[in-house]
């Protein structure tokens, strides 16, 4: 008993010091796991795109498969940015009120960019 | 005292001042500090796919950054943090799994992911150049 880390009552209720349980730490894994492909392959066409120009870049974005991996890749690595910025945040900054007006800009940003890329494959794809 | 009441022994935060870097720690906060450029690298890279959506001009600026020295050293440090939060991510995922704990194999699996991402990076670059 007195080797356990946590009050009798946190180890009962067993949400942890975040209130959420393992919620986040699992999402944080598995966005992780699911990275691991995504970025190879984004960092291998990364390369092989050096030095493609606009039609070559958009003809590559629009086509099938790209849109559906670099969509992916985006909303994935985006949430998976922003549940480690969200631990970043906690553990440096300690006053409650900039601690959640971080956590909130971070969501907001991550959300706005995440959809302005998605609209932004999809235009390309679907030729607006 | 109740119960609600007694102390809880936790364990201390080492002290940045008095700790000497080693190459667990210095690798731990790296991989905080990747992470951190990732997630800005994150919002450039929806920013390409907005600028490559919206008009061949606008593409033109975007590219123009890219193709200038220090839109080269920003790409190219990308690719660097992405190479080393992939492989020091996957570390993680191992210790989360239960492996790699003993101080030994933590240093063997930390200097795996420096030369890994190190050749990765480097082998990156120059395919990368040679294709500008």
């Amino acid at each position: 008993m007195n080797s356990d880390l946590r009050s009798p009552l946190s180890r009962a209720r067993g949400l942890g010091s975040a209130r959420y349980g393992v919620h986040h730490w699992w999402a944080q894994r598995l966005t992780a796991i699911a990275l691991i492909p995504l970025v190879v392959w984004f960092a291998v066409s990364l390369i092989m795109m050096s030095g493609a120009d606009y039609l070559i870049v958009r003809a590559w974005v629009g086509s099938p498969v790209v849109m559906v991996l670099l969509t992916l890749t985006i909303v994935i690595g985006l949430h998976h940015g922003q549940l480690g910025l969200q631990v970043v945040i906690e553990d440096y900054v300690h006053g409650d009120g900039w601690k959640l007006a971080l956590i909130v800009l971070v969501r907001f940003t991550a959300v706005f960019f995440g959809l302005a890329a998605i609209v932004a494959i999809l235009r390309i794809g679907f030729g607006g | 005292m109740s119960v609600a009441n007694r102390p809880v022994h936790r364990p201390l935060s080492p002290h940045l001042q008095v700790y000497k870097p080693q190459l667990t720690s210095v690798l731990s906060i790296l991989h905080r500090a990747t992470g951190i450029a990732l997630s800005v690298g994150a919002l450039y890279l929806a920013l390409w796919a907005i600028c490559a959506s919206a008009s061949p001009a606008t593409y033109a600026t975007f590219q123009s950054f890219n193709t200038s020295i220090l839109g080269r050293i920003f790409l190219g440090g990308w690719l660097f943090c992405a190479f080393y939060h992939l492989c020091n991510g996957i570390r993680h995922l191992f210790w989360d799994a239960g492996y790699g704990f003993e101080l030994k194999d933590a240093y063997r699996s930390g200097w795996i992911v420096v030369a890994v991402s190190l050749v990765a990076t480097i082998v990156s670059w120059i395919a990368g150049l040679r294709l500008v």
